[in-house]
């Protein structure tokens, strides 16, 4: 007679969130908020930038959102998020002392940590400056970098931009930075339109360039058309996707593009040909 | 199919199945298999084989799935039934934790895995098949799902080889049946004798033997095998459905734009039945709930990519139309599935046909498409000018 | 009664007014058409090489977004023009634009009608003449819409 073992106890692990506390939270514009987090137990896990979590609002629900702040950085992780539903007016709003889950990191990263010798241009478009926020902190704060970073950021209106206290203090670490909106009130001395604009212009040399681009998928598609004008090489271009995430891990099913799954193989991916097909395909 | 070497056969009469129940019972495990319920053959606890379907016999066909009863006295002469072993192994909802809150936090506990014991008596080669599919998918991850994998650890599984295939299946074209492949612990096949049915019993690995020492019968003889071999051909002879494209994958990879897509989710209802009886889909939604007392619960539960909450972004659903999420739907199962696991995503068990209220059948649509391909939407005719 | 392609053209409010032989020269680069309602007749990044002149039915300029899209930024009706990326390299369409309903047109050849232009250079100038109108005509409409004049305006 052959006696079976116990089953197993416990484990349900990969979907259970570790405790992060609200030390902070700052208003960026009318529905964007940035939040730091502390870790409750031990230290926070290692991540790149170009990552996402999963963070939970108990009692909400959990959303993937990527990570704002610079691995390596002292103080705590931050997570800039715009109020687009129940679960992000949640962590929006989240008071300072409250609790959260954080699953992750998960994805892909940017790669800035070989981009010391590259010229790199980030081009955002709206709250896209997000995902990016972390890459240009690091390269601005790389100590070998010998390359330029270039930053083009496209925003509605002026009062529509995040991190424009930050801006400044990346210029001063070396980075060229041009702001564009698509629509201004008096007082605004700066490029008004679309950020594709600000390319031609732009300070880098293609064939050493890695471009770093994130926003409204419309933006990417005519930034990545704008950067190849330049002679960008399609393989010297990264862009962030974003579709629906349940699990982050795999499991769901729900954030397929085709053959990809953007919590697995992206949200970072290097643009090619059949990226650009996937893309095309208008799921309609 | 060849008999694995150096394990143990057997041939027994009906009272020798109830023996193989009783010893698989004294194991400590929980026995489930076929039964009859509201007039479908569906998973259900069994005591002994008077709970399996005897004499029950389905019809099925697109868009329809009826059972009839005869005295012919098999267990087995039926096909499959609308519910799989999948839910045997991944349930359609979960607990995952629970979080309730203790002074300024929230304490989670994770949810105890829940795989108790079971021996499944009767699954399909195309279940079987079907449930390796899982195995790579939830088990075999860069993140592997503990649940699923203690749920399989915790299961023997005897497959009953098929003898009565539904004019729905078509599992000779995927390779999946109609007899037993791939990873069992016991293999039956029904067969008929001069003293009633007997049931050839061919152990599949180191537990299947251990089980079927402890069962009294006689010797599986040339004979016998023979006659297996008879049944299984006869079975295969009379699928009526194939997947007919050669290479099924590059064909839809290429096909994309095919008008064939607006023709078919004209008839779609978006209804997701397919995706509930289809062994394989594994989609699931991830959803927290508070009671009354503030308790959260997290749990997990199967959803579907019918559904407009499947690809929603906070904008709304990359996949707003019909034929959007037809599309993902049958190029994920036949075409994307080899990218992401290296395997097809289908078994061939023709429950999505039967089961579709409208009768779509996956078979009829991928040779439509195979016979129009690199046919894209046309629109402008030249014409002669009127005023 | 069925008309020639020249007279079609030279009916279409781009051409009104021009001289019969340059309505020919057009009409020679010309085919008429007749679109199925839900065609999509551009595709962004697909190549720019046809002029369209609606005659009848109307066609919805689009721009795809996943999760919004499409979203029509421009509804072309009869007497009007669809596509302009047929005038500049690297001819390729910036937009997507749809059917949406039968639509009848006069199809004109891009390559065709831009190497007439470069042959008669006074045939150019008028043509990119009456294009530079109505692509103003448009820009100037689309700064007000970007005003969002009926929500909030723009903040200070």
């Amino acid at each position: 007679m052959v006696l079976l073992a116990e089953p197993a106890q416990g484990a349900s692990g990969p979907l259970t969130p570790s405790l992060y506390r609200v030390v902070a939270r700052r208003r960026e514009t009318a529905d964007v908020a940035t939040v730091s987090l502390e870790c409750l137990n031990g230290t926070a896990p290692v991540f790149s930038p170009g990552q996402f979590n999963m963070l939970t609002a108990f009692g909400v629900g959990e959303v993937a959102i990527s990570i704002s702040s610079a691995p390596g950085e002292t103080g705590p992780l931050e997570h800039t998020i715009r109020d687009v539903g129940a679960v992000t007016h949640a962590l929006t709003t989240s008071p300072v002392g409250s609790t959260v889950g954080i699953r992750g990191p998960f994805g892909t990263d940017w790669g800035v940590d070989a981009l010391s010798a590259a010229d790199v241009v980030v081009v955002a478009g709206g709250i896209g400056l997000a995902p990016l926020r972390g890459a240009i902190r690091w390269l601005v704060g790389d100590p070998e970098r010998t390359g330029r970073v270039t930053v083009l950021a496209g925003a509605r209106s002026p009062d529509q931009i995040p991190y424009e206290n930050e801006l400044d203090a990346w210029r001063r670490g070396g980075a060229y930075v041009a702001v564009t909106v698509d629509v201004a009130g008096p007082g605004w001395p700066g490029p008004v339109g679309v950020v594709t604009g600000l390319i031609p212009d732009a300070p880098f040399v293609p064939e050493r360039t890695i471009a770093l681009i994130c926003g409204p998928e419309i933006m990417m598609r005519f930034t990545i058309r704008s950067l190849m004008d330049r002679g960008l090489a399609p393989e010297r271009i990264r862009i962030a996707l974003e579709r629906n995430m349940q699990c982050g891990i795999g499991w769901c099913g729900h954030c397929q593009l085709g053959p990809l799954l953007i919590c697995r193989d992206g949200p970072v991916f290097t643009y090619s040909e059949s990226l650009a097909e996937l893309l095309s395909e208008r799921e309609r | 199919m060849d008999l694995v070497r150096n394990r143990a056969s057997l041939v027994v009469d009906r009272t020798g199945l109830d023996a193989l129940i009783r010893v698989l019972r004294t194991e400590g495990r929980t026995i489930i298999g076929p039964v009859l319920r509201d007039r479908a053959i569906v998973p259900g606890a069994l005591d002994t084989t008077d709970d399996l379907p005897e004499g029950w016999h389905d019809e099925q066909a697109p868009g329809r799935y009826h059972v009839r009863h005869s005295d012919s006295g098999d267990l087995f002469g039926w096909a499959v039934g609308p519910g799989s072993w999948k839910s045997a192994f991944f349930p359609a909802r979960s607990l995952v934790w629970t979080a309730t809150q203790h002074a300024d936090d929230p304490v989670v506990t994770e949810a105890p895995i829940d795989a108790p014991p079971v021996a499944i008596f009767g699954a399909r080669p195309c279940e079987v098949a079907a449930t390796a599919v899982l195995d790579r998918v939830l088990g075999g991850g860069a993140i592997a799902d503990p649940a699923y994998r203690a749920r399989r650890d915790a299961a023997l599984v005897l497959v009953a080889e098929c003898g009565a295939p539904a004019n729905t299946c078509f599992c000779t074209s995927m390779g999946t049946g109609p007899g037993a492949g791939g990873t069992f612990d016991i293999a039956l096949t029904e067969l008929p004798g001069p003293q009633g049915w007997r049931y050839l019993l061919r152990s599949g690995s180191d537990r299947g033997d251990v089980m079927l020492r402890q069962v009294t019968g006689v010797p599986a003889s040339a004979e016998m095998l023979d006659q297996r071999d008879d049944v299984l051909s006869a079975a295969a002879s009379r699928m009526s459905r194939a997947m007919s494209a050669s290479s099924v994958p590059s064909l839809l990879a290429r096909n994309l734009k095919n008008p064939r897509w607006e023709e078919v989710a004209s008839r779609c209802l978006s209804c997701g039945n397919c995706t509930m009886v289809c062994p394989t889909c594994y989609c699931s939604a991830v959803e927290d709930t508070t009671t009354i007392d503030g308790t959260v619960e997290r749990h997990r539960r199967w959803d579907t990519c019918f559904g407009l909450g499947h690809s929603l972004l906070h904008s709304g659903p990359v996949r707003p139309t019909v034929r959007s999420r037809y599309r993902q739907w049958l190029t994920h199962k036949l075409s994307t599935w080899h990218d992401q696991f290296g395997m097809s995503g289908c078994v061939g068990c023709g429950r999505c046909i039967a089961w579709c209220p409208v009768g779509i059948d996956l078979t009829e649509e991928v040779a439509a498409i195979a016979a129009s391909d690199g046919a894209v939407p046309v629109g402008i005719e030249k014409t002669r000018a009127r005023s | 009664m069925t008309d020639s392609i020249a007279e079609l053209v030279a009916r279409h409010p781009l051409f009104a007014g021009l001289p019969a032989d340059i309505a020919e020269l057009v009409a020679g680069c010309s085919q008429n058409v007749a679109i199925a309602a839900g065609l999509l007749v551009l595709s962004e990044g697909q190549p720019a090489d046809t002029l369209y002149l609606v005659r009848r039915g109307r066609i919805a300029l689009e721009v795809h977004e996943a999760g919004r899209g499409p979203l029509i930024v421009e509804m072309i009706g009869p007497g009007q023009v669809l596509g302009w990326s047929w005038m500049f390299p690297p001819y390729r369409w910036h937009f997507d634009a749809r059917a949406v309903e039968k639509v009848g047109a006069i199809a004109v050849d891009a390559a065709c009608l831009r190497a007439k232009a470069d042959a008669d250079p006074a045939f150019g100038y008028e043509l990119v003449r009456r294009c530079a109108a109505v692509m103003l005509d448009r820009l100037q409409a689309t700064r007000f819409r970007l005003l969002d004049l009926y929500g909030h305006g723009v903040a200070r």
